[in-house]
C-alpha cells in the first residue's frame, strides 16, 4: 500500500461571527475540523453516515450536515452552529428557552443538531404543524426524549399552546 | 409519602427546569469526544471481518513506516500484560477467556479487535489501521442459540467444551400439577425474542493518560459503572484499583449497553503507558453496533400456561435459550436478572423455567434497557394475550382479574421478590382512558372490509429497582456480592457554597436537577443554590461499589445517599451555629441560606459565616465542635436485603417495583403488511416522584426505545455471520416521523421501603414491545396467525395476516 500524502490547503471561515483559518488535508471533514481544530462542541458526531445529524450546521445559509462536507470545500463561507444561538449576553433564545421548558432534551447529545434544524425549519416560512415539526426533524435522531417534548419545544417557539410537562401545568393553574 | 427528610418540601416532588440544560443548549457541555487534551494520539481497532477464525499472523512492518505511527498493541502483548477479564459464569465455562484484544490465537464474532494501533491524528490511526494485515483461517461458526445447543456445532470457547454458559432450573410452586390439573392448558412450540439495543447517540469514548510518575491511570469518559468497570481493569492488568481514576463529564447515553467499556478502556490504557502519551478511542458507529453491547436475544420454547375456566391463570412453564453473543460480559446475570419480575404483573402461583445462556458467534450482549426482565415479561404478556385470545377471554378484562390488585401489596411472588405497592387496574383503566378505548373499538368496527385492520393492544410490565446483588450467587454460589449501596457526599466550601456529587452517573436523567432538589429542601435553599458535580469522579470519595446508573436505582440509592449526606452536613452546620448562636444543635434550623434559632430568627448565621469559621477560625469553636466539623458530608445508603436462599432461589431480588401500562391503536395495511400507531397511551407509577417532567421524559424515552424495537430496530446477523445492520441506514432508530404523539398519565404509589417513597424508573419493561405485539395480534384477529416474534416488520405482519403458525400454537384443553 502506497503512503498516503494528503495534500494541506489553506481556509479561511467565518465560524459563529468570527474567522477562523487554519491548515486542513484535502480529506478532512467539516466537523472533525470545526470540533478538532477549532473546539466547537456544537457539532456531534453520532454515526458517520449522514443520518443522525448530530453535527447538523448552517453553511452559508443552507442546513447541512457537517460530516458530509469537507473542510476544504467550507474556504471563504460561513458556518452556524449551535453556540451562536444564545444572546449576546448567554441568556437562551426563544427556541433554546421552549427546548428547557418543555424538556425537550435529555443528554442532550442531539440537541445541538435539533436546535439547528429546529432554526432552519422556523425560519423557513413553512406553516408549523406537528406533522410539519415531525417531518422537518426525521433527520435528526434522539435516542432519550422519544421526540415528543422536542416536537411540543418546537412548536411551542413557533406560538402554538402546547400541553406542558407532567407537574408544569398544574402549577400554572395553581 | 414521607418527607421526615427533608426541612421543607418546597422543591422535591415539582416539576423544575433542569440545572444540566444551559450548557448543553448552549453547545458548552463537555461530552467523552469533546475534552481537549494535548499531545493526544488517537487509537483505533483492527477488528475481524470474520465470525470465526484463527489467527495466523499479524503483520504491521508497513505501518512503521507511516507519517503519524506512534505503535501498536498486539494479541500477544495482552496477553502477557493482562488476565483475563473475571468470568461470574461457574464451571465449566469460567474457562472462557476475555480479553480487550482477541484471545487465544481467535476471533468468536466479526468486530472483534484484534490490533490497537495508535496514531498522532484521527486520519493518521485510521491509515496505520488500514495497512495491517491479518491473515485468517475461517472456522465453521453458529450464529443460532438452537443451533449453538446441538452436539455437532462449532465450539465458540474450545475451553469450554460447549457453547452453554450458564444451565440452571428455577422450579417455584408446582408447575407440573397445575399444568395436570388445570381446564385449559395452552402450548406453545417457540416464540423468539429478537437482538436490539438502545444504541446511545454518542459511541462510546475512552481517553486515558496514563501518568508515570505516580503509576496511574486517568480514564475521560462516559463510564456508567465506575468501580466495577475499575475493577475489572485493576484485575486484568494487575493494577491497584486506587491508581485508577474514572472521570465522566457529560455523557450521550448508556441505556446500560456501555457497561462493557473496560474491556475496550483496557486496550487504550495499555497504549497509553506503553507510548508515554495520552491515548483516545472514540468508537465509531459501525463499531458500535458490532461490539458495544445487544441486548438479550431470547428463545422460548415448550411454553405451557394452566388457566382455569374462570380465567385464572395459574402459572407456566418454558425453556429458554438466551444468546450472549461470543463473550459473557455482564453475563449470565441476565439468567438470574428476570427473576425480579417472575410474576409480571399476575398473580402466578406456579412458574418452572429452565434457563441456558449460550454463546454463539455474535456481538456480547450487554445489560440493555429493561435488561433481561422485558424478554420475561414479553411472554409472560404475550401468553396471556394468546390464551385471551384462543379462550375467547377479553382481553382487558383476562388481564384485570390476574393483575396483582392493590390490596395484595406488599405482594410476595412466587420465589420471595416483595412488590412493593402498585395499582394496576386503575393504571390500566387510565391507559384505556388515554386511547379512547370504547371509541377505538368503533374504529376497528368500522375499519372492516377497507383494506386496512385496526388493533387494540395492551403492555402491561414492570420496572425493578436497586438490585439485591445477592442475587448473582444464585448463578454462581462462590460470587461474593450481596446487597447494594451508593454513595453521595455534600460540602461546603469556604465562602458557603454547597456542592454535592453523587456515585451515580446519569446521562440524560437530570441527576443534578434531582440532587439539588432533595439538597435544596434539607438545607433551605434554592436547587439553583446547589452546585452539582457534572458527572462523576472516582477521586471525589463519593462511590461505593454499585455505583452507577443502571437498574433503575438512582432515585432510591443516589438519593438515599445524598440525603444521608446532607443530614451529617446538617448536623455540622447546626454544631457550629449553636455554639456561636449559644442555642443547642436541635434548636438551629436552616433557612434561606442562614442557620437560625427557631422561633427566634433575629439569632442568625449566614452560611458564609458558618463557612468562614470553620475553614478559616475554628478558634472561635468549643474544642470538641472544631475537632468534629469538616463541612463535608459524606454517606452511604444501603438497601435493606438479605442473602436469598440459593437452595430453594428465592428471595428479594429488588428493592422497588415501578409498573407501565401501556395501550395502543395501530392500523395495518393489509397490502402492504405496514403498521401506523394511532395512538399511544402511556401510564407509569413510579412512587413519590422528585420531578414530575424528569420521570415523564424517560416514559417517552422507553417507549419510542420499545416501539422502534417492534417495529423497526433488528441486529440480524446473515448466514456467514455478518452483522446486517452496523450503521444508521440498516438499523433503522425511529425518527420523529415514524412516532404518534404520546398520550401519557400516571398514578402515585409510593414505595414503603424507600426514603422518601420514589422508585427507581426509567428502564420502563419493554411496554411497547408486549403493547404493539398485542395490538397487531387484535388486528390479525382469528383467522391469522399468532404473533410469537418481539419483531414484526412488515414482511411478518404479511405472514401473519395468511396465516401458517396454527401448529406451533395448541389448546389443550
Amino acid at each position: 500500500m502506497t503512503q498516503p500524502q494528503d495534500e494541506m490547503l489553506p481556509i479561511s471561515v467565518t465560524v459563529d461571527g468570527r474567522l477562523e483559518t487554519g491548515q486542513v488535508s484535502s480529506r478532512t471533514l467539516l466537523v472533525h475540523w470545526l470540533r478538532d481544530d477549532l473546539d466547537k462542541r456544537g457539532p456531534k458526531i453520532g454515526c458517520d453516515t449522514g443520518n443522525c445529524g448530530a453535527c447538523t450546521i448552517r453553511w452559508d445559509g443552507l442546513l447541512v450536515k457537517s460530516c458530509m462536507v469537507l473542510a476544504a470545500q467550507a474556504d471563504d463561507t460561513r458556518v452556524e452552529t449551535a453556540a451562536s444561538l444564545a444572546h449576546d449576553d448567554g441568556s437562551l433564545n426563544d427556541l433554546q428557552a421552549c427546548f428547557k421548558e418543555h424538556h425537550g432534551l435529555q443528554c442532550g447529545y442531539c440537541t445541538s443538531g435539533m436546535l439547528m434544524t429546529a432554526t432552519d425549519l422556523l425560519e423557513s416560512g413553512e406553516e408549523i404543524t406537528e406533522h410539519s415539526v415531525r417531518r422537518g426533524l426525521k433527520g435528526n435522531i434522539c435516542r432519550c426524549t422519544g421526540y415528543e417534548n422536542i416536537v411540543r419545544a418546537v412548536r411551542a417557539a413557533a406560538g402554538h399552546d402546547v400541553e406542558k410537562p407532567h407537574g408544569a401545568a398544574e402549577e400554572v393553574a395553581s | 409519602m414521607t418527607m421526615q427528610d427533608t426541612a421543607t418540601s418546597t422543591w422535591t416532588g415539582k416539576t423544575v427546569p433542569r440545572k444540566e440544560d444551559d450548557r448543553l443548549l448552549k453547545a458548552q457541555g463537555e461530552f467523552g469526544d469533546d475534552t481537549p487534551i494535548a499531545h493526544l494520539g488517537h487509537v483505533v481497532f483492527v477488528r475481524s471481518p470474520y465470525a470465526h477464525a484463527r489467527i495466523l499472523d499479524i503483520d504491521v512492518s508497513a505501518a512503521e513506516s507511516l507519517p503519524g505511527y506512534l505503535g501498536c498493541l498486539l494479541p500477544d502483548e495482552v496477553d502477557v500484560l493482562t488476565d483475563g477479564f473475571m468470568e461470574l459464569q461457574p464451571a465449566p465455562a469460567d474457562a472462557e477467556v476475555d480479553k480487550c484484544l482477541a484471545a487465544g490465537g481467535k476471533v468468536r464474532f466479526v468486530g472483534e479487535p484484534v490490533v490497537a494501533v495508535a496514531g498522532t491524528s484521527r486520519q493518521a490511526a485510521r491509515d496505520v489501521a488500514a495497512t495491517v494485515v491479518v491473515d485468517y483461517e475461517p472456522l465453521p461458526h453458529v450464529v443460532d442459540a438452537r443451533r449453538a445447543v446441538e452436539p455437532e456445532a462449532p465450539q465458540v470457547h474450545d475451553e469450554i467444551g460447549s457453547n452453554v454458559a450458564w444451565d440452571g432450573v428455577y422450579d417455584w410452586g408446582d408447575i407440573d400439577a397445575a399444568l395436570k390439573s388445570a381446564d385449559h392448558v395452552i402450548e406453545v412450540d417457540e416464540l423468539h425474542f429478537h437482538r436490539f439495543s438502545s444504541t446511545p447517540l454518542e459511541c462510546s469514548v475512552v481517553t486515558v493518560s496514563y501518568d508515570a510518575g505516580i503509576d496511574t491511570f486517568n480514564l475521560i469518559g462516559g463510564c456508567a459503572m465506575p468501580q466495577i468497570t475499575t475493577l475489572m481493569m485493576a484485575a486484568a492488568m494487575r493494577h491497584p484499583a486506587e491508581k485508577i481514576r474514572i472521570v465522566s463529564k457529560d455523557f450521550g447515553g448508556s441505556f446500560g449497553v456501555k457497561i462493557g467499556m473496560y474491556v475496550p478502556a483496557t486496550a487504550v490504557a495499555l497504549l497509553s503507558r506503553k507510548l508515554g502519551r495520552p491515548m483516545r478511542w472514540t468508537e465509531t458507529r459501525t463499531e458500535h453496533h458490532w461490539m458495544g453491547g445487544h441486548g438479550n436475544e431470547r428463545w422460548f420454547h415448550n411454553v405451557k400456561m394452566a388457566v382455569t375456566s374462570e380465567g385464572r391463570v395459574l402459572g407456566l412453564s418454558y425453556d429458554a435459550l438466551d444468546d450472549v453473543g461470543a463473550y459473557t460480559r455482564y453475563e449470565p446475570l441476565g439468567a438470574v436478572i428476570w427473576t425480579q419480575v417472575a410474576n409480571a404483573c399476575y398473580q402466578l402461583q406456579h412458574l418452572k423455567v429452565h434457563y441456558r445462556s449460550i454463546y454463539t458467534n455474535k456481538g456480547p450482549v450487554h445489560p440493555n434497557r429493561g435488561y433481561s426482565r422485558l424478554q420475561h415479561m414479553w411472554l409472560v404478556e404475550r401468553m396471556m394475550d394468546i390464551a385471551a385470545h384462543r379462550l375467547g377471554f377479553d382481553p382487558v378484562q383476562f388481564r384485570l382479574q390476574n393483575y396483582v390488585q392493590p390490596e395484595q401489596y406488599p405482594y410476595e411472588t412466587v420465589n420471595g421478590c416483595v412488590y412493593d405497592s402498585g395499582n394496576l387496574p386503575l393504571s390500566l383503566e387510565k391507559a384505556l382512558d388515554l386511547i379512547e378505548y370504547d371509541d377505538a373499538r368503533r374504529l376497528q368496527r368500522e375499519s372492516a372490509g377497507t383494506g386496512k385492520r385496526i388493533g387494540i393492544g395492551i403492555g402491561s410490565t414492570l420496572d425493578s429497582g436497586t438490585n439485591n446483588f445477592g442475587q448473582a450467587r444464585l448463578i454462581n454460589q462462590f460470587l461474593p456480592f450481596s446487597g447494594n449501596t451508593e454513595g453521595g457526599l455534600v460540602r461546603m466550601g469556604v465562602d458557603g457554597s454547597v456542592y454535592t456529587v453523587t456515585g451515580g452517573v446519569a446521562f440524560g436523567q437530570g441527576h443534578e436537577t434531582t440532587v439539588a432538589q432533595v439538597v435544596a429542601d434539607m438545607l433551605g435553599l434554592t436547587p439553583d443554590e446547589i452546585i452539582t458535580h457534572r458527572g462523576s469522579d472516582s477521586a471525589l470519595s463519593a462511590q461505593t461499589g454499585f455505583s452507577g446508573s443502571y437498574a433503575s436505582q438512582f432515585a432510591v440509592t443516589g438519593i438515599g445517599a445524598i440525603l444521608n449526606a446532607t443530614r451529617k452536613l446538617v448536623r455540622e452546620i447546626q454544631l457550629v451555629a449553636a455554639s456561636i448562636l449559644g442555642a443547642t444543635p436541635e434548636e438551629i434550623v436552616l433557612e434561606g441560606g442562614h442557620a437560625l434559632v427557631l422561633g427566634d430568627p433575629e439569632r442568625a448565621l449566614p452560611f458564609a459565616a458558618v463557612a468562614g469559621i470553620v475553614h478559616f477560625s475554628p478558634a472561635d469553636l468549643p474544642a470538641e465542635v472544631a475537632d468534629e466539623v469538616g463541612l463535608v458530608g459524606r454517606a452511604v445508603y444501603r438497601a435493606p436485603f438479605e442473602i436469598p436462599d440459593l437452595e430453594r432461589k428465592r428471595g428479594n431480588l429488588t428493592l422497588t417495583y415501578a409498573s407501565q401500562i401501556h395501550a395502543c391503536v395501530l392500523e395495518i395495511d393489509e397490502e402492504t403488511g405496514e403498521v401506523k400507531i394511532l395512538r399511544y397511551g402511556m401510564v407509569d407509577d413510579c412512587g413519590t416522584p422528585i420531578n414530575p417532567m424528569i420521570i415523564q421524559g424517560q416514559v417517552h424515552g422507553a417507549t419510542v426505545h420499545g416501539i422502534s424495537a417492534a417495529l423497526f430496530e433488528h441486529f440480524a446477523y446473515d448466514d456467514d455471520g455478518q452483522l446486517l445492520a452496523a450503521n444508521f441506514y440498516d438499523y433503522h432508530a425511529a425518527t420523529a416521523l415514524d412516532l404518534p404523539s404520546l398520550r401519557y398519565d400516571s398514578v402515585v404509589s409510593p414505595s414503603p421501603f424507600t426514603p422518601i417513597g420514589a422508585k427507581g424508573m426509567g428502564e420502563g419493561g419493554g411496554a411497547p414491545l408486549h403493547a404493539i405485539a398485542a395490538a397487531i395480534q387484535d388486528a390479525v384477529g382469528g383467522d391469522g396467525g399468532v404473533v410469537l416474534e418481539s419483531f414484526n416488520p412488515p414482511e411478518r405482519i404479511l405472514g401473519l395476516l395468511n396465516g401458517g403458525t396454527e401448529s406451533t400454537v395448541r389448546v389443550l384443553r
